[in-house]
């Protein structure tokens, strides 16, 4: 009685969360099949979901056009047109070539046309030479690199100092810290804007670099939550053999904080990558040095109609994060889980 | 959270300060040292720039061709163009409806979702979690064009779905002035992912024992829910709502990228936010953009004081003693 019951709740607890991540991902197989899509199939109304052309047929070398063709008894049967007539025209059975040529009688002007699957890879080819990639893929991964090396020293320094030493006001300052996280960015952003625009940083990648230099909050409260984890006993036998404080963090600490250096790292790329505010206040006149985020929003505006290379180009944008986030899933949702736990 | 709510026990005092040991003056100095790069980037980044905005709003700044004009004190004539212009309160007025109505869907869902993840008789748990939490790492604009395209009126699979489930007139998403606020919830939806694993963190720190108890005591499904679960998770919440709340005031770049900033449809996505930005970064008017920012900074610093007044009421903190 019991087994048949947890066998039928493990089945509708299952069930049901498949079912909803089929709705929740349906985005993508929309991204996939519409960026494979010819722009003649997205505009005949009631085309398949599916990237498909009209059907052809290749018989004795030469392709011809597929088409519904009614039969006598009543079914239809998809045939390839070999011979296109007034009111006879002749048929090619696909199933059976060798049978020879159909007679049909009728106008094969009023026949349907059935759709094959058909991908046009030529979309991302297409949307590929449109916006510069090469660069537009350099620029991003510059500054996912650059700032992704700022943010492990200065929050890896910061995170040490707010975990290993005892002093008073540490305890303040780590608030004050924290609640930065619930600052709104708004009330900061026109000084800091103006400041660079005066000292002409604007238009240049320094705005979105030099700050990644020093440290933000969440990393921080990361990398001190999972320092905080690490026994002390090791740092101070490190301290007995004579080590120094940038010793014993550089040879104690950061060998144990693999996971947490890690988590941190594919996070920051993932930001980085998919930032877009930063990009478009301070590089928005400087198209050489635009990100893919800032290229791809173009899009909208320059190919509204070509809805099938709007959906290569973001396909493209997002393989690299994809990938990165499968890769290593293990150490986003570990991330997770280390700032969670203690809110 | 729990430190913020309890900043007054952590103040240090003077004295402690000038009567070191050795000992303690090598370890200040030291910690001082290892987190100057934050308390630099602080002052830089965030304190000065917060009093900077204050400043700017009694100034008549503006950035022309990146010369500052001759800077004048205006007194309080940012306030009263802004006090006096009905857009300011009509697009205050969107940002706040619209988060009425994406606020409880945005700490509901991934609450509920984080349960069901949780649920014992989900086979594969894993694959799921990080399956739904994989659209949060997709890049912003791709999202958008993603939904954009699931969601356009005539060729979009949701309303062909709809279509052929019968409904006569499906809605026009983005095109309708009703619709766009759905359409950029369903579009916020995918980005439960981070919210999701907070609270099932949350969850899973739930000691099985009171779960146990709970059974013992012979309480169902939902008191177990309401006396054990929620508690035990509140802090979590609480966490995610006050972040949530910051964001929605704040909420502006779906407008921005979807509607291309222009308030389209009929001006319901005129978002406070949207004019903001357009103040200081399209017009370049720096001071009335900063006395914009000054008002919402306002409004969020009173409400998030009131939500963690009521967070004594309703937060629970296993360490606290009581």
């Amino acid at each position: 009685m019991t087994r048949k019951r947890s066998l039928f709740n493990y089945l509708w607890v299952t069930l049901l969360s498949a079912f909803l991540l089929a709705i929740f991902l349906s985005p993508f197989v929309y991204m996939i099949f519409t960026s494979l899509k010819t722009g003649e199939q997205i505009s005949v109304l009631g085309s398949p979901l599916w990237p498909a052309a009209p059907g052809t047929f290749e018989y004795e070398g030469k392709v011809l056009e597929m088409f519904s063709v009614p039969l006598p008894d009543g079914s239809i049967k998809d045939m390839a047109m070999f011979k296109p007539g007034r009111s006879v025209s002749l048929f090619i059975d696909p199933d059976n070539p060798d049978a020879g040529a159909i007679e049909w009688e009728g106008n094969w002007r009023g026949l349907e046309r059935p759709w094959q699957f058909s991908p046009a890879w030529s979309n991302y080819a297409d949307a590929w030479n449109s916006i510069n990639f090469p660069r537009l893929l350099a620029n991003t991964t510059m500054y996912a690199i650059i700032s992704n090396i700022g943010v492990l020293i200065s929050c890896v320094l910061v995170a040490y100092g707010f975990s290993r030493f005892e002093y008073p006001g540490r305890d303040f300052l780590f608030i004050v810290l924290i609640s930065t996280i619930f600052l709104p960015g708004t009330v900061t952003v026109i000084p800091t804007y103006t400041f660079f625009a005066l000292i002409g940083w604007v238009g240049s990648w320094l705005p979105l670099l030099v700050p990644t230099f020093f440290a933000n909050a969440y990393d921080t409260f990361l990398l001190r939550q999972y320092f905080m984890t690490l026994p002390k006993a090791l740092d101070e036998a490190a301290m007995i053999d004579g080590a120094g404080p940038f010793r014993v963090l550089w040879s104690v600490i950061l060998p144990q904080s693999y996971p947490a250096l890690m988590a941190i790292t594919v996070f920051h790329i993932v930001y980085a990558w998919n930032d877009y505010f930063g990009p478009l206040i301070y590089l928005s006149a400087a198209r050489e040095k635009w990100p893919v985020s800032i290229a791809l929003s173009t899009f909208n505006g320059i190919y509204g109609s070509r809805p099938e290379l709007i959906q290569a180009a973001s396909l493209m944008t997002l393989l690299l994060p994809l990938l990165l986030f499968l890769a290593a899933q293990r150490f986003f949702i570990q991330g997770i889980v280390i700032t969670g736990v203690e809110k | 959270m729990e430190q913020i709510t309890q900043i007054r026990e952590v103040l240090p005092s003077w004295r402690s300060l000038r009567n070191m040991q050795p000992r303690a003056k090598r370890d200040f100095k030291l910690g001082m040292l290892f987190i100057s790069p934050w308390l630099i980037g602080f002052l830089a980044f965030t304190l000065i720039p917060m009093v900077a905005t204050f400043i700017f709003t009694f100034l008549n700044l503006r950035i022309t061709d990146g010369l500052l004009n001759p800077l004048t004190f205006v007194g309080l004539q940012n306030y009263k163009l802004m006090f006096s212009d009905p857009q300011t309160w009509t697009s205050l007025w969107i940002t706040v409806k619209f988060g009425l109505m994406a606020l409880p869907i945005g700490i509901f869902m991934p609450l509920l979702l984080a349960l069901l993840m949780n649920n014992p008789a989900l086979k594969g748990q894993n694959f799921f979690r990080s399956m739904f939490y994989m659209p949060y790492i997709i890049p912003f604009v791709a999202a958008i064009f993603l939904w954009g395209g699931m969601l356009n009126p005539e060729t979009g699979w949701i309303n062909r779905a709809l279509t052929s489930m019968g409904v006569q007139n499906p809605p026009g998403w983005g095109n309708d002035v009703f619709w766009v606020y759905p359409t950029y919830i369903i579009m916020g939806i995918w980005g439960i992912g981070n919210a999701m694993l907070i609270m099932l963190a949350g969850l899973q720190g739930v000691p099985t024992e009171l779960y146990d108890a709970a059974e013992v005591d012979g309480a169902g499904g939902w008191a177990t829910f309401w006396n054990v679960t929620f508690p035990m998770i509140s802090p979590v919440i609480f966490y995610n709502l006050v972040l949530s709340i910051v964001g929605l005031f704040q909420f502006f770049l779906l407008p921005l990228v979807v509607n291309s900033g222009t308030g389209r449809p009929g001006g319901a996505t005129l978002f406070y936010n949207v004019i903001l930005y357009k103040t200081f970064f399209t017009y370049q008017n720096m001071s009335y953009g900063a006395t914009l920012a000054w008002l919402l900074f306002a409004v969020i610093l009173v409400v998030t004081v009131v939500l963690f007044a009521t967070a004594k009421y309703w937060v629970y903190y296993a360490s606290e003693s009581r």
